[in-house]
C-alpha cells in the first residue's frame, strides 16, 4: 500500500467521522484477548455495588476502537507512532442487543518534522465526550 | 496488558481492582512491532499520588526486543477510586 503523501494534509484537515457500536458481547470478547478481567467490565451486580450505573467498557477498548478514524483513512496502523487518551468518562454498556454507540471525529491538528502529524481525535457517546486529550502521532510519506 | 496485571494483582501494593478504572494512556512506539519478534516488558511503579479521594498510580512498561532496542514506551495512569463519594 502506498503511504499517504505529507503533501496531502494540512493543519484543519477532518477526516471521515465513523460511529463505533459497543455490546457486552464486544467487553467479554476484550477480556479475554486483553486478559483484563475487571469484574466491573463484565459483572453488573458487582458494578453496581462499587457505584457504577451499569458494566463499562474497558478504556483500552474504547481507546483502540476509536483510533480506526485514523488507521481506516491512513491505511497503515503501523504509521501510528505515538497515541494518547484520557478516559474522562466511563462508557456503560446496557444489556441489550444494540449495545451503545460513540461518535467519533478527528482533524490534523499539528505538522511536524519528518513528515509527522498529530491528529486529535474526539470521542462523543450520549452527547458528552468521553476521552479527552486524545491525540494521534503519524508518519507520512514525503 | 499481562505485564500491567503484576501491579494491580501486587499483594503488597493491594489494589481493590473493582475500585480501579483507568485514567489515562499514552503509546509511544520507537518501532513498529512485527509477527515473530520476541519481546520483554519491564514494569515499573512511577508514581503515587492522592487527588481528590482517589489514589492516581503512574505505571510505566517499557518493552524491548531481545537484542536490547527499545520497541515501545507505554504509560498507564490507573485510578483508585476511593470509597468516600459514590458517582
Amino acid at each position: 500500500m502506498t503511504l499517504m503523501s505529507v503533501t496531502q494534509v494540512h493543519v484543519g484537515l477532518e477526516l471521515p467521522t465513523q460511529e463505533f457500536t459497543i455490546t457486552r458481547a464486544a467487553l467479554i470478547r476484550y477480556a479475554g484477548a486483553s486478559g483484563d478481567f475487571n469484574i466491573i467490565h463484565w459483572n453488573e451486580r458487582v458494578a453496581q455495588e462499587v457505584g457504577l450505573p451499569t458494566v463499562i467498557a474497558h478504556g483500552m477498548l474504547t481507546m483502540g476502537t476509536v483510533i480506526r478514524v485514523v488507521t481506516d483513512w491512513l491505511g497503515d496502523p503501523g504509521k501510528v507512532i505515538e497515541y494518547s487518551a484520557r478516559f474522562t468518562r466511563p462508557i456503560p454498556v446496557p444489556d441489550t442487543d444494540e449495545g451503545t454507540s460513540i461518535k467519533v471525529s478527528a482533524k490534523v491538528t499539528e505538522l511536524l518534522e519528518n513528515n509527522q502529524a498529530v491528529i486529535s481525535i474526539s470521542a462523543i457517546h450520549n452527547e458528552v465526550t468521553v476521552l479527552a486529550k486524545t491525540a494521534a502521532t503519524v508518519q507520512f510519506a514525503p | 496488558m499481562q505485564a500491567g496485571g503484576q501491579v494491580v494483582h501486587d499483594p503488597e501494593l493491594a489494589l481493590d481492582y473493582t475500585r480501579v478504572v483507568h485514567g489515562e494512556q499514552r503509546f509511544v512506539q520507537h518501532r513498529p512491532i512485527f509477527a515473530g519478534d520476541e519481546i520483554t516488558s519491564t514494569v515499573s511503579v512511577d508514581s503515587i499520588r492522592s487527588a481528590a479521594g482517589n489514589d492516581m498510580i503512574t505505571v510505566k512498561t517499557e518493552v524491548h526486543a531481545t537484542d536490547g532496542e527499545l520497541v515501545s514506551t507505554v504509560y498507564s495512569l490507573l485510578v483508585a477510586r476511593g470509597v468516600g463519594e459514590e458517582s
